[in-house]
């Protein structure tokens, strides 16, 4: 799988780094998606996943920060509900064995007891005595319970099960929601009763308010069936059914997300006060603690889309202009490169030419002895028939080699040696020197000639006759290329390198891609009659030679342009072969 | 005006054909196919002018010639060749040839090196 992968990496991107065999737009466009793909994954890949571990981090911190009140607030009001149940369970404790059935029963004692106790805490209701059968024996308070029956009440099972017992709330007999607290008293005589207070259940729910709450907050208590035993301001009154579930019972206090029936996502803070099925909680709307991560959120999103949108554009123009650099160096590379197959192959012509014309001259030679051997011969013979007609035929093959000789001469000029005929010379002389040879043919049909920048033009060393021959050359295409009437510019500017550009223009006929391209090879003559094809062959390899170059532009119709470059100095190997 | 000339080129049918034109003329002309003949028939008979291919089997030429300027510094060479070009003003990149001449050479071009070079030595014989 990896390995795979690996070679569909390599195939896609080696493809796209390979030396190209030729330019092509679409290779380029396709290399710069892939780059500034690649690239725009790389920086934006640690950038969503920081922005998501961020929103994560952030995200628990907030939960944290939801959570921490609430835990506060349960683990507050249950130190001092438990405080509260626990001082006045251990009260009615004490009573119960302080005094006996009989001492409680008897006068005002009871009355006493509840007084002091009334003065000393709050919260109490009433107080009476319970004895073995259920019934009420003595009371204190405002209700007529003297002699009520609470043999079926479940708080008194509760209570002979377990010695002391605290209530849920209940309406009771009295039909008020209250909460009892029951001591089982077992004396030496054997005699069983229970004292019972009870409690006022706004006392617990000032207990429950006093740890002051929020706004959004709400705190209450309820039973283990989900029953309010505390007034909640959200949801319902005491003893009304709790509209939320019920956490499993936890003395532990716990924070929980909860939804209500509307599916509004809450924090609730839960605890078992200890002693009692009563559960303590807190809860708080989920979605109003969230207000400031969400706007917290809008702005990181709005940065996170603002980098990626910084690194897409960096990334398009950062490719963009490197493939761009790429494809001009390629491009260059590839044009020098066919430059150089274009010079290549015009020296191996050259050679070539030269060793055809090498081969071709011993014969000649042979046949140009032979020729004029026989006109000697003939020329001492008196007359015959036919001897004028075959000195005519001698003479007409002596042209003939002459004119063989004449080619072959010229092709070996290609490439003969160049011993130093080097001088320091200034070319604005050479092409005046040239057009003075040109003017009388120039002047005749109309055509004018112009040169330019040749004051300025710096002096080079070089070979005078050949450069005269090369412009010889350039100019007389010119003129023939141009009509009557027509217009030749000879331009020079100094190049880069010391060296010095002459620019032949001319507005005549033009000439066509097909050739254009093989304009410098050799016998390529577009002058049928008149030429031999051999003199731009012979002006490419004399420019070659003085270490310069040269190059043409041309359009049909609209005229053309020779451009010569010539170094300062030729080259320490001008003497060699083109 | 007959002329001494040694004439030294392996391509036979041109140098006899040569040959005999110049004898036609009246010059003494001897034929040699290869430099080191060239080298011992100037030794039998010093020429007035030698007339050397420059490139023949054997000892080339450009050898001949430096060992006939050598041993007899003022007899003129000339040079024909069909490899080396020389310029139209006639500028002879073989030092010490009196003349070098690329083939086909035009025989009233080379008869008149040939006058003119004889003339170079003073030896010119009636």
């Amino acid at each position: 799988m990896l390995a795979s992968l690996k070679t569909k990496f390599f195939d896609a991107f080696g493809h796209a780094f390979e030396v190209p065999d030729e330019v092509s737009p679409e290779r380029y466009r396709s290399l710069r998606r892939i780059m500034t793909w690649l690239m725009v994954a790389v920086s934006v890949t640690p950038l969503l996943l920081l922005t998501g571990i961020n929103h994560a981090q952030y995200m628990r911190t907030l939960e944290r920060e939801m959570e921490n009140p609430l835990y506060a607030l349960v683990r507050k009001s249950q130190a001092s509900l438990e405080l509260f149940l626990g001082e006045r369970a251990s009260t009615v404790s004490l009573i119960a064995h302080a005094y006996n059935f009989d001492e409680l029963t008897s006068g005002t004692t009871l009355t006493r007891v509840f007084m002091a106790l009334k003065s000393e805490f709050k919260g109490f209701v009433d107080m009476g005595l319970v004895d073995d059968k259920g019934r009420q024996v003595a009371y204190v308070g405002p209700y007529e319970l003297l002699n009520a029956d609470y043999a079926k009440q479940p708080w008194l099972h509760e209570t002979q099960v377990k010695g002391r017992y605290i209530s849920d709330v209940f309406l009771g007999l009295r039909g008020i929601p209250h909460m009892v607290i029951a001591v089982q008293r077992m004396e030496e005589s054997g005699r069983t009763w229970t004292l019972r207070v009870t409690i006022d259940t706004a006392q617990l729910e000032e207990l429950v308010a006093s740890v002051g709450l929020m706004q959004d907050t709400d705190a209450f208590l309820c039973d283990a069936k989900g029953v309010l035993q505390t007034n909640s301001r959200f949801y319902g009154k005491t003893l009304e059914k709790l509209p939320l579930s019920l956490p499993p019972r936890s003395l532990e206090t716990t924070v929980r997300h909860i939804s209500d029936a509307e599916g509004t996502r809450l924090v609730a803070a839960y605890t078992t006060l200890a002693g009692t099925d009563l559960t303590l909680m807190a809860v708080k709307p989920a979605t109003d603690l969230l207000r400031p991560w969400t706007s917290l959120r809008s702005e990181l999103l709005i940065v996170l889309c603002g980098g990626i949108a910084i690194i897409v554009i960096v990334s398009h123009l950062l490719m963009k202009h490197l493939v761009g650099r790429l494809e001009a160096s390629d491009e260059r590379r590839v044009a020098a490169f066919a430059q150089m197959e274009h010079n290549q192959k015009l020296s191996s012509i050259g050679r070539l030419a030269a060793g055809v014309a090498h081969e071709v001259n011993n014969p000649l030679a042979v046949i140009n002895e032979k020729a004029g051997l026989a006109q000697d011969l003939l020329s001492m013979d008196g007359d015959f028939p036919h001897k004028q007609k075959l000195i005519g035929l001698l003479q007409s093959i002596e042209s003939t080699v002459e004119r063989a000789r004449s080619i072959t001469h010229r092709l070996l000029g290609f490439s003969r040696r160049m011993e130093a005929h080097q001088q320091e010379l200034s070319l604005g002389e050479i092409v005046e020197e040239t057009i003075g040879f040109m003017e009388r043919g120039a002047k005749n049909r109309g055509v004018s000639i112009t040169t330019e920048g040749f004051g300025e033009a710096p002096r080079i060393v070089s070979d005078r006759g050949q450069l005269q021959q090369v412009f010889l050359n350039l100019m007389g295409n010119a003129l023939d290329a141009v009509a009557d009437g027509g217009a030749i510019a000879v331009r020079c500017a100094a190049a880069d390198d010391g060296g010095v550009k002459v620019q032949v223009s001319d507005n005549g006929k033009g000439m066509s891609e097909e050739v254009r391209k093989h304009i410098f090879e050799p016998f390529y003559s577009t002058k049928k009659d008149k030429g031999t094809g051999l003199g731009m062959f012979i002006t490419y390899g004399i420019v070659r030679r003085l270490g310069g170059d040269i190059d043409v532009e041309s359009e049909e119709g609209r005229g053309t342009t020779f451009t010569i470059t010539l170094p300062h100095m030729p080259p320490q190997s001008a003497g060699g072969d083109a | 005006m007959a002329l001494h000339i040694l004439l030294a080129d392996d391509e036979r049918e041109f140098v006899e054909t040569l040959a005999e034109r110049l004898g036609l003329r009246g010059h003494h002309v001897r034929v040699v196919y290869d430099g080191l003949s060239a080298l011992a028939e100037m030794e039998k008979e010093l020429p007035q002018v030698m007339v050397i291919d420059w490139m023949m089997p054997g000892l080339s030429g450009e050898e001949v010639l430096r060992k006939v300027k050598a041993a007899h510094a003022g007899l003129p060479v000339i040079v024909l060749t069909g490899h080396q070009a020389v310029d139209d003003n006639g500028q002879d990149p073989v030092a010490g040839a009196f003349m070098c001449l690329t083939k086909p050479v035009a025989f009233a071009t080379l008869l008149d090196a040939i006058t003119a070079a004889a003339l170079s030595s003073g030896e010119v014989r009636s």
